[in-house]
């Protein structure tokens, strides 16, 4: 199977904006053999995707190639007519793209997909029988039954899960040589993603397919990749095998991102990294992360820095001081015995108390019947899988869905279902904070306006007091009055979900329902908020109902967590009692599907046992 | 709209213009303007506008003084001939233009004005209220306007104002549907879910909130709604509805010139002409308008201008 030459060479590639000279990626240059994972990791707008559309010989609208190749097997994919892509894409080349559902046609059932894909790359005259067979064996392959119910569905019909698998199972279908998988698991719950990662791995192991696995979440390459090779502002700043790179990062954005992971076994400090990575056109002379960078040098401003080898050609970074990096171990250095969650006050009484909570939609019951408390002051994490009714929870509590019966009851005041019917007291002190800061700023409004509205809406104040008000809430946010007059489409998604938690806090709020709030962000970023929240409920005594299905997180912030599945509580109790010692099944099953970093060091030290 | 006017001014060093946001309307007009396709559209509506604005100021005579006798052709003395009572073809046209744009534009404006309310208040509220104004909607939408337009003027008689009110009622179901499923989307949005958790009013939120959203496709529908009230306002003037005469008017013209078409074809042509060009450019540039906020032109020379977005909007 493995011919030892390396499958798929980049050598210098720079991809600009059309008709300027502004760059998106430049000097990427990677190799991937046969059989190997290679992991590309690299926060939003960090180009990844750019570069991974390069492997199949795309480029975006409005961007072109300027320089470089990308080899594959000895012919260049870049110079090659449209009919030669035309061959190449899905026969030796497959992609698995990150969001299945808009990937799948959802007017066709997916048998019929996935035969088109066998016929139309399979390789000659297939019969229809050979097809069916062929079509059996890649549904076994990525674990789904070749059942009448999967192959006659239509898209919307299988779980995200399932799309995925097909997804997959089109792409292996034909035996690629190198297959390019653009973050295939972000959106699936802990479990499914488990499933995916091994049979990619299995895959590609079995068939020695080359992999290119583009990820902005380094626990999963962790879990998957041989090597790795991080992105920042597009370039590649360093490259290593997996291993190597995670224990002793060569470069300072490498070991903040791992500082900024949080990790379910222990409680630690995340660390964000403030800042955002320059936009292409804007990016400075020296190195791109210099200016967030906390170990830069006056060198690091003056030059861009070269690429360096560390012990051996195999590890490369693009730092001054990658040596010197590599030696303190920056990466694994985070402060774990540091415990910034006040576990006091937890017998004050309860801010928000929940029974019996019966949540419909329709006729379906979604939740049955869940009891809930949240003590004054602190954090309550409820977790939950995609499915599991988290997310209706926090609706029904907020007044957003109104189909639901049992008491909720805020300050031992019951209240009404829909935010409508509810005392103005009552909804100024629960802010809700949405899951997405892309949709949930109304783009026409400035953020001095969006943070002023709910202000001017309860309370009836002076123009001046009203804007001495929102600055701080802004500042209360880590902003300032700089963004004022700004507009959402103008920030960041970090900075979009910190003028919503601003927002939030503008009208002094006694409870906070945060729900998913980090999931659309970077690890880096997520950290910031994470820490962000947590100082406001230490400083300001703000309780926060904080919902996620990272259990990982949980650790980071909350003092209780609930664990809900399917609709109802499965267990419940202190976060490191819940965690360390879980009683629940369920809860057992969800802890070990969470990827982490240490399963890394478990199957390359003791060389097995990652729990499947 | 939901501007009040103590806004600070945008801070230095941001990546994309504020402006576009604050006047979306501006730079989306701008835009459009300087795409080619834009550029032809406004280049011919401008033109006939300027006819019709600037014509009663340099017509040659006035639009009802007899100059020669019937349906002569060009001469030294009218440049376009004369009509079927010997009145100057050219001043006729110069001065026909401004009323029936006047007319197009109020009956436009009442149109869009109606036909948004209702579209975007059945879509906030949904449920038995849009049923109602959708089925009504959807009967109206099976006459065709011009129809719709003759049988109200039919019951009412033909007065000059009853025509705009005429013309801008049956614009209502098409702007209605139109921005209707417009907001249909972005009532769903979380941002708009954010302010109903206040409590804050309806009608509040609708302004405030959902209306500045629906600036683009809203600008499509009146460029498109304006197209056709020349249209239908040139036909209704055809067929005697509307100004009457000695009035000039240019649908009223062809008309009352057809009959010497082969010895003044000038009377018929140039009106004629007038109005096709300028519902060919309205309808161009609207084009560009609806091509340029969904980033499939640009304007010329303009590398990345709200195709940005989709070079950031990576996530």
């Amino acid at each position: 199977m493995t011919d030892g030459a390396a499958r798929l060479v980049v050598d210098g590639l720079r991809i600009i904006v059309a008709g300027s000279s502004v760059d998106v990626v430049d000097e990427v240059t990677l190799t991937v053999d046969a059989g190997e994972v290679l992991g590309l990791v690299g926060e939003s707008g960090s180009g990844k995707t750019t570069v991974s559309l390069a492997l199949l010989g795309y480029t975006r609208r409005g961007l072109v190639v300027d320089a470089g190749s990308v080899r594959f097997e000895d012919s260049d994919v870049l110079t090659m007519s449209a009919d030669e892509l035309r061959q190449l894409r899905g026969r030796t080349i497959a992609y698995v793209p990150q969001d299945p559902a808009s990937a799948l046609n959802p007017a066709l059932k997916v048998g019929f997909q996935l035969r088109e894909a066998l016929t139309m790359h399979g390789g000659g005259d297939s019969n229809r029988l050979e097809v069916s067979e062929r079509m059996a064996q890649v549904l076994a392959e990525v674990g789904l039954e070749a059942s009448k119910e999967i192959r006659g569905a239509y898209p919307h019909q299988l779980s995200g899960g399932q799309q995925q698998r097909i997804a997959l199972a089109m792409a292996f279908a034909c035996r690629p040589r190198l297959i390019v998988l653009d973050e295939p698991t972000t959106g699936l719950d802990a479990a499914t993603q488990r499933h995916v990662l091994d049979t990619v791995r299995g895959l590609c192991r079995s068939y020695g397919v080359a992999a290119v696995h583009v990820t902005h979440d380094l626990a999963v390459v962790a879990e998957i990749a041989d090597r790795v090779t991080v992105m920042y502002a597009g370039r590649l700043i360093e490259t290593g095998p997996t291993k190597a790179v995670f224990e002793t990062p060569a470069h300072p954005y490498t070991a903040g991102l791992l500082r900024a992971i949080p990790s379910p076994e222990r409680r630690e400090v995340l660390v964000g990294m403030e800042g955002q990575p320059p936009r292409p056109g804007h990016r400075p002379r020296g190195c791109s992360f210099e200016p967030r960078c906390d170990f830069a040098v006056a060198q690091c401003a003056a030059a861009r820095p070269p690429v360096v080898e560390i012990e051996g050609p195999a590890r490369t970074a693009r730092c001054f001081r990658a040596e010197e990096v590599v030696r303190r171990s920056l990466g694994v250095g985070a402060p774990v015995s540091d415990v910034m969650v006040s576990q006091d006050g937890a017998a004050a009484d309860a801010v928000l108390v929940v029974a019996g909570l019966v949540g419909r939609y329709g006729e379906k019951e979604i939740l049955h019947g869940v009891d809930l408390a949240v003590p004054r002051g602190s954090c309550v994490a409820v977790v939950g899988e995609s499915g599991s009714g988290k997310t209706t929870l926090a609706r029904c509590l907020v007044g957003l869905h109104g189909n639901w019966s049992g008491t909720v009851a805020f300050d031992s005041q019951s209240v009404r279902p829909l935010a409508r019917n509810r005392s103005l007291k009552v909804l100024q002190a629960v802010q809700y904070v949405f899951q997405s800061p892309y949709t949930a700023l109304n783009p026409r409004k400035t953020i001095g306006q969006l943070v002023e509205q709910p202000l001017a809406h309860f309370y009836k104040l002076a123009a001046r007091e009203r804007t001495a008000r929102v600055v701080a809430a802004l500042e209360a946010a880590a902003l300032n009055e700089d963004f004022l007059g700004r507009y959402p489409d103008q920030l960041s998604g970090g900075e979009r979900q910190r003028v919503a938690i601003a927002r939030a806090l503008v009208v002094e709020p006694e409870l906070l329902v945060c729900d998913e709030v980090t999931s659309a962000l970077d690890v880096s970023v997520q950290a910031a908020i994470v820490e962000l929240l947590r100082r406001l409920q230490n400083e300001r005594g703000l309780s926060l109902l904080f919902i996620t299905h990272n259990l990982a997180l949980v650790r980071s912030i909350a003092q209780e967590v609930v664990v809900l599945h399917e609709g109802s509580v499965v267990e419940r109790g202190p976060t490191d009692t819940v965690l360390s010692h879980p009683v629940d099944e369920y809860t057992i099953r969800l802890l070990e599907d969470v990827p982490k970093l240490t399963s890394l060091t478990d199957s390359c030290h003791v060389s097995a046992v990652t729990p499947v | 709209m939901a501007r009040n006017g103590k806004e600070k001014a945008p801070s230095s060093g941001a990546a994309s213009p504020a402006h576009l946001r604050r006047h979306e309307w501006v730079a989306v007009l701008g835009a459009a303007a300087r795409s080619r396709r834009g550029a032809i559209g406004a280049l011919l509506a401008l033109s006939v506008v300027a006819v019709a604005v600037i014509g009663p100021f340099v017509a040659p005579h006035s639009s009802t003084e007899f100059v020669t006798s019937a349906f002569t052709g060009p001469s030294g003395r009218s440049l376009l001939g004369s009509d079927g009572l010997g009145r100057d073809v050219l001043s006729r046209v110069l001065f026909g233009g401004w009323l029936l744009l006047l007319m197009a534009a109020v009956a436009t404006a009442l149109g869009a004005i109606i036909g948004t309310a209702l579209g975007i208040t059945a879509a906030y509220f949904r449920g038995t209220f849009d049923g109602l104004i959708m089925r009504a909607v959807d009967i109206f939408l099976a006459f065709p306007q011009i129809v719709f337009a003759l049988l109200l003027l039919s019951v009412a008689g033909p007065k000059l104002w009853l025509v705009v009110i005429a013309v801008g009622i049956s614009h209502v179901p098409q702007v209605a549907r139109v921005i209707r499923s417009a907001s249909l989307d972005i009532c769903e949005k979380d941002y708009v879910k954010a302010v109903e958790l206040l409590r804050i009013k309806p009608r509040k939120i609708i302004v405030g909130d959902i209306l500045p959203n629906l600036v683009t496709p809203l600008m499509v529908e009146v460029g498109l709604r304006f197209t056709w009230s020349i249209v239908i306002i040139a036909g209704l003037s055809f067929i005697g509805f509307g100004l009457q005469p000695p009035a000039p008017n240019w649908g009223l013209m062809l008309n009352e010139n057809r009959i010497g078409l082969v010895s003044n074809p000038w009377a018929v042509v140039v009106p004629a002409v007038l109005v096709a060009v300028l519902t060919v450019g309205t309808n161009t540039f609207t084009d560009a308008i609806a091509r340029v906020s969904i980033g499939v032109e640009r304007p010329v020379g303009d590398e990345v201008f709200l195709g940005v977005a989709t070079l950031e909007t990576e996530k």
